[in-house]
């Protein structure tokens, strides 16, 4: 399939290579149309998020106020630190223009004068990668004061976070642009309402943004007939773990995990077999060898198998792997990355990190796997935002598929001697 | 603004204050700019000292208490002085399953500190992070803003041998 994220050309991150290739033309014709025809056009080519909530882009677009009253601002979402991600780098690294030709789009359509890119700290090299492009399209006259003649300005930012995973969350990054910690807001108010600095504000995926180019250019009709009819487009999915060629590979939606696996990624390391599949990065669900049988990289298929398409950050494990010291690792993450605002995520994710590397020690108690799955259902669903869920659910999926890898690091009751 | 540059040793800059300056101008509010102000002050100093984020507070007209929090709430800026060579080893999922223990041994036996020591000449702090984003690369660590993918214990004492 051809490449339409990560296309194959040499040079492309630069501007003149970029522009060659048809690069800002979907500017151009974003700028011959009015905002609402463009978001009518997303509607229609049912984009759909690649940050992993999938959530309509067109849909999300139109809860923004129209016109050009109120100062209205674009925050970019390239936090990605989901463990198992790191599609956005390639992005930034390989394809910078169409990123910000769509932020471009996405500015003119909901009226905005002003994004911010979030970018995570550690990618320090990456944005000064950004920050260059960035400078050329300023430089060309695609960003700034009147964009190519026009009456549309706007200005793009790019914001470093510092190493918090909870700066991914939609206002918990509002409130680390806005310079402060990154605390999750309660909701509502939503951001289309209540924002950054209190103004109507869209938050986007990276990988998201740069589809917007494509739908312009080549129509809607085309786009939503590429992969799963509900979830179409095409979509990176990172590779990783017990597998020869792991990597970035940008496909359409809905080809199945085990050609992924075995055709893409070059099958298992070491010819070993497949013992679990995490799909989407380590907030999803984990997936037994066999239920990947059949089932594809789109919202719906994942949904159906018990588990969720996320950020297509898949981590493959073969037969010999430890899956109590992953989950053991995983727990540690959230309990590390939790921001402490709610108590049941606060305190729940170090009882499950603490539970869950008693069984690592091959100390467990039959009644703490009970436990386990009774402080995670407790967390889910009772906190501000989602890392609460992604918390809990790695673990109650482990509970649910593997138990018996918990029952086996039980430790046996020692009988007294008489 | 009271703070005047060069009267305090910890300040910034001249050039780092304008920077901070100019990025002030991306913001509606100047206290945005405290995520931008603190990673160039600690590309200046190599941390962040209190009374570094006293003089930022002011310039930033935040509370020191705010400034403080905000150091504290992120993982990646120092509020103590560390090695020369910041070795960041990421121990999550897809590094653990290509071996990113050998990796926190090798680096032990290299610098002779473990995850969170400094080792004893002061050239390398070790750390153990969370995934950096470079799954396709494990196992992996980073140097400041430098990764190091697709290790082997050889690899990699190959590369701080260059370091030493």
């Amino acid at each position: 399939m051809e490449k339409y994220i990560l296309p194959e050309i040499p040079g492309y991150h630069t501007l003149n290579v970029y522009e060659e290739h048809g690069g800002y033309s979907a500017l151009k014709k974003a700028l011959t149309m009015t905002p609402d025809q463009i978001i009518d056009e997303l509607k229609k080519s049912n984009l759909r998020g690649r940050g992993g909530a999938c959530f309509p882009t067109g849909l999300k677009w139109s809860f923004m106020p129209k016109g050009n009253t109120v100062t209205k601002y674009l925050a970019v979402n390239g936090d990605e630190s989901e463990p198992g991600t790191f599609k956005d780098r390639r992005i930034f690294e390989f394809n910078p223009h169409q990123l910000i030709e769509g932020i471009l789009i996405g500015c003119y359509a909901m009226g905005i004068t002003a994004a911010y890119v979030y970018i995570r700290g550690e990618y320090g090299k990456w944005i000064h990668m950004l920050q260059k492009a960035v400078d050329d399209a300023y430089a060309k006259g695609y960003i700034g004061e009147s964009i190519l003649g026009s009456a549309f300005s706007t200005n793009i930012y790019l914001h470093r976070g510092a190493g918090a995973y909870i700066c991914g969350e939609e206002s918990a990054l509002m409130n680390s642009v806005e310079g402060g910690r990154g605390l999750p807001r309660v909701k509502p108010p939503f951001p289309a309402q209540n924002g950054l600095w209190g103004k109507p504000t869209t938050i986007n995926n990276v990988e998201t943004m740069t589809n917007v180019p494509l739908i312009l250019n080549k129509g809607w009709e085309w786009y939503s007939k590429i992969g799963a009819a509900k979830h179409p487009g095409p979509i990176l999915v990172g590779i990783s773990g017990h597998v020869n060629k792991p990597g970035v590979y940008e496909v359409p939606t809905g080809v199945l995990l085990t050609e992924l696996i075995d055709t893409y990624a070059g099958g298992m390391l070491d010819g070993k077999k497949l013992k679990a599949v995490i799909p989407g990065g380590s907030s999803t669900m984990i997936l037994r060898a066999e239920q990947i049988e059949g089932v594809s990289m789109d919202a719906d298929s994942l949904k159906a198998a018990g588990s969720s398409v996320g950020t297509a950050g898949m981590i493959v494990m073969n037969e010999d792997t430890d899956l109590i010291r992953i989950i053991a690792r995983i727990s540690k993450f959230y309990y590390h990355e939790s921001c402490g605002q709610c108590t049941p995520c606060r305190e729940g994710t170090g009882w499950l990190f603490k539970l869950l590397k008693r069984f690592e020690a091959g100390d467990g108690r039959m009644e703490d796997i009970d436990l386990l799955m009774d402080v995670a259902n407790n967390i889910e669903g009772n906190t501000i935002c989602a890392l609460g869920d992604a918390a809990a659910w790695p673990v109650q999926s482990m509970i649910k598929r593997f138990r018996d890898e918990f029952e086996k690091r039980v430790k046996p009751i020692e009988t007294l001697a008489v | 603004m009271f703070l005047q540059p060069n009267n305090n040793l910890y300040m910034l800059s001249q050039d780092n204050l304008q920077k901070v300056e100019a990025i002030c101008r991306h913001y509606p509010e100047r206290k945005a700019a405290l995520l931008p102000a603190l990673w160039i002050a600690q590309e200046q100093e190599g941390w962040i000292s209190t009374d570094m984020m006293r003089y930022l507070g002011t310039l930033l007209g935040v509370s020191y208490a705010h400034v403080l929090g905000v150091v504290t709430f992120y993982t990646m800026f120092q509020d103590k002085p560390h090695g020369k060579y910041h070795i960041e080893i990421c121990t999550n999922v897809s590094c653990l399953l290509r071996g990113s223990d050998s990796i926190v041994d090798t680096v032990r036996k290299c610098t002779g500190a473990k995850p969170g020591q400094t080792s004893a000449d002061g050239k390398f702090t070790v750390s153990e992070t969370e995934c950096m984003g470079a799954c396709s690369g494990a196992p992996m660590i980073a140097i400041g803003d430098e990764y190091y993918e697709h290790l082997t214990p050889q690899k990699l004492e190959e590369i701080l041998k260059t370091l030493a």
